[in-house]
């Protein structure tokens, strides 16, 4: 079978095994979605974007199979106060969940929103995603946009007294879960968004996010210990005027994870912090694709991203910042590390930058290596065993992306976890 | 204390001999001091002592109150009383100075099967420490060593000296890279110290520390051996004419 006919029976297949959620507002978004899959086709090795990363389980009909791994441990975010909801498996669990409601932000689920035919997330759903096609093909996204049953859209109007916790339980083995989320953040509003577990045995999840000017989006998510659990999310996210978006993400282990964010900063001074710190053991395969787009003056983009693999575990980093004409006085960063614990691990990356405007200042770096050693034996010389020795060594090395969180407590709790991960193993 | 008995050591990749039979007793309660020239093995001496890689011990022997030091990992000689102040101490960021201490604390008493330090003792004894050693509580949360001046790293050694309560204590060029006051407060932080279990073995290429520290015993190493001992006097006779008339009586 030619490679375009297999593309496409394959993702025939795919889209034959879903359904589309019918009727109400967002109807049309759904179907223009659905055609942009059908254009596209499914990824598949062979596309440059894929080269990496093997995407056929996150693409085949069927769902492979996830033991559902059981920590022991709270959840976490658990000790601070927000506003908690809960997806079990990708569908919202109403009795898990608290009252969508508190002052300075509003709450629906895409579910209800399935069944208005007005509702403000019309024309943000699938809108930033369509935007993010070009010039590189997502199809994974927009088969989210039209088959996601489940999701919030949220609108941030004022500064709500404590964070949204999106938490994702997994209960089912054959589990997969496609959701969709739409974040408003009106002018001079600010909010916190809070996001862990590991959701499914599979999991598409798209989140798209307008920051109108002014406005300010905190996200941290964490991504569960589920070692079998695949998931592929996206994150799209528009910038206006002086406004703020900072994402940290924290991944533990798992068999596949592809996170990407595209991120277009279209009003002057926007500020956009991309980060992420991952650690991964065996069969673990982690993947952050990042795209930045700068199309305003004066504008600064970070990209942090830190991996620490071990035990034959593979770490790819695809980021590009795109300068369009015009964008003067663009501050562009973007470093990709990974801390390399054995000779069987492996970093892949791929930093680029394109830049049409000439008065800017972007830099980017991609390292890996092993634990520096003077460093261990200061610690082993002070008494400190050779596994919490590497652990505080890898600590040591995820920290510059664990500080681009912003809020000290949260950083804390996530530092906290990190220590008892590593402590435990898996 | 410290027993050295016939130590040889090479370096593991150059296959390059650098102690060829060092032969040394550092008793409880002394302090004994370790001068000579560059290159004459000082600094290996005392990374070979605390377990550092890349060496070679090809002969000899080296035990601290009995224990065989030389079969240990460099942790478990840590826990068994061994502290080396580090010439260059090392940077490590994203490590909060005060964890990494709280850590090595409770490790080496985890490992002796004593009872870990509470947070509030531990926090408790390091505060009354690092006042006495002119730390500011700055310098405790920031991540070990980063962003600190020559001066500052020293007492952050000796600091740690001080709340890890070592056996032997060995001081690695501890005068290098301070002003004169800083010299003061090390060395005082030092001589605070020094009691009737523990032993010191200073390494150091100047008088000027010794005027500090007041060392009992004095040898000359050349060439990767101990080549004259004597009392303070010999710091003093190193200090105004050099090596060159012992090394050419010793060797």
């Amino acid at each position: 079978m030619a490679l375009a006919d297999r593309k496409q029976s394959e993702t025939e297949a795919r889209l034959a095994a879903l359904t589309m959620p019918e009727g109400g507002c967002l109807t049309e978004a759904r179907k223009a979605a659905l055609s942009r899959v059908q254009t596209l086709g499914l990824p598949s090795r062979r596309d440059e974007y894929w080269k990496y990363t093997r995407p056929d389980t996150l693409t085949a009909a069927e769902a492979p199979t996830a033991a559902v791994f059981d920590a022991g441990e709270a959840p976490m975010f658990s000790e601070f106060d927000r506003i908690k909801i809960v997806f079990v498996d990708g569908v919202f669990d109403a009795d898990a969940s608290d009252e969508l409601a508190l002052e300075g932000i509003s709450i629906d689920r895409i579910a209800d929103i399935c069944a208005k035919d007005i509702h403000w997330a019309k024309d943000l759903y699938g809108v930033l995603e369509a935007r993010g096609q070009t010039p590189v093909a997502r199809p994974l996204a927009a088969l989210n946009t039209a088959f996601a049953q489940d999701g919030v859209a949220i609108r941030v109007t004022g500064t709500p007294s404590k964070p949204v916790s999106l938490i994702y339980r997994h209960a089912s083995e054959d589990s997969d879960a496609i959701l969709h989320h739409v974040i408003r953040v009106e002018s001079g509003a600010t909010a916190t968004i809070l996001e862990n577990g590991p959701a499914a045995s599979r999991f598409n999840k798209c989140m798209e996010i307008d920051v109108a000017d002014g406005g300010s989006l905190h996200l941290v998510r964490a991504q569960g210990r589920d070692h079998e659990r695949r998931a592929a999310t996206h994150l799209f996210a528009r910038l206006g005027t002086e406004s703020v978006f900072k994402s940290f993400t924290l991944t533990v282990n798992g068999v596949l994870t592809r996170n990407e964010a595209v991120i277009e900063l279209t009003g002057d001074d926007a500020v956009a912090h991309i980060a992420g710190a991952c650690v991964g053991d065996g069969d673990f395969h982690h993947d952050d694709t990042v795209f930045i787009t700068h199309d305003a003056v004066n504008c600064e983009s970070r990209q942090v991203f830190k991996k620490v693999l071990r035990n034959g575990a593979t770490g790819v980093f695809q980021g590009k910042i795109l300068v369009k004409e015009g964008a003067q006085k663009t501050d562009g960063y973007q470093i990709s590390q990974s801390l390399l614990l054995d000779e069987d691990s492996q970093f892949l990356a791929k930093p680029e930058l394109e830049i049409y405007a000439d008065d800017v200042a972007c830099s980017h770096g991609s390292t890996s290596g092993a634990i520096d050693e003077e460093g261990l034996f200061y610690l082993r010389s002070r008494g400190v065993p050779h596994a919490e020795a590497t652990d505080l060594m890898t600590l040591a090395f995820l920290a510059e992306a664990v500080e681009e969180i912003e809020d000290a407590d949260i950083a804390a709790n996530v530092v906290d976890r990190l220590e008892g991960w590593l402590a435990r193993r898996r | 204390m410290l027993e050295i008995k016939n130590l040889h050591v090479k370096l593991e990749e150059e296959d390059k001999q650098i102690l060829k039979g060092v032969n040394l007793t550092v008793e409880a309660g002394k302090v004994h001091a370790i001068m000579g020239p560059n290159g004459s093995g000082k600094s290996t001496l005392s990374y070979v002592l605390s377990g550092r890689d890349g060496y070679e011990v090809t002969d000899g022997e080296a035990s601290l109150a009995g224990e065989d030091l030389l079969e240990m990992e460099p942790e478990e000689r840590a826990a068994a009383g061994v502290f080396l102040a580090f010439q260059y101490p090392v940077e490590i960021p994203g490590v909060g100075n005060m964890t990494f201490l709280r850590t090595a604390v409770n490790a080496q008493r985890k490992a002796r099967g004593e009872e870990e330090l509470s947070a509030s003792d531990f926090l408790k004894e390091v505060r009354a420490k690092a006042k006495t050693l002119k730390i500011d509580a700055d310098m405790l949360k920031r991540p070990v060593n980063v962003g600190f001046s020559g001066g500052e790293k020293k007492r952050n050694e000796i600091l740690q000296m001080a709340m890890l309560e070592p056996k032997m204590c060995i001081l690695d060029e501890t005068d290098s890279g301070l002003d004169v006051d800083a010299m003061k407060l090390v060395s005082e932080g030092v001589n605070a110290l020094r009691d009737e279990g523990r032993g010191f073995l200073v390494i150091t290429h100047y008088q000027r520390l010794l005027d500090h520290i007041k060392p009992d015993v004095v040898h000359i190493m050349a060439d990767g051996r101990i080549v004259k001992t004597g009392g303070p006097e010999l710091a003093l006779e190193v200090e105004n004419n050099g090596y060159a008339d012992i090394l050419a009586e010793g060797v």
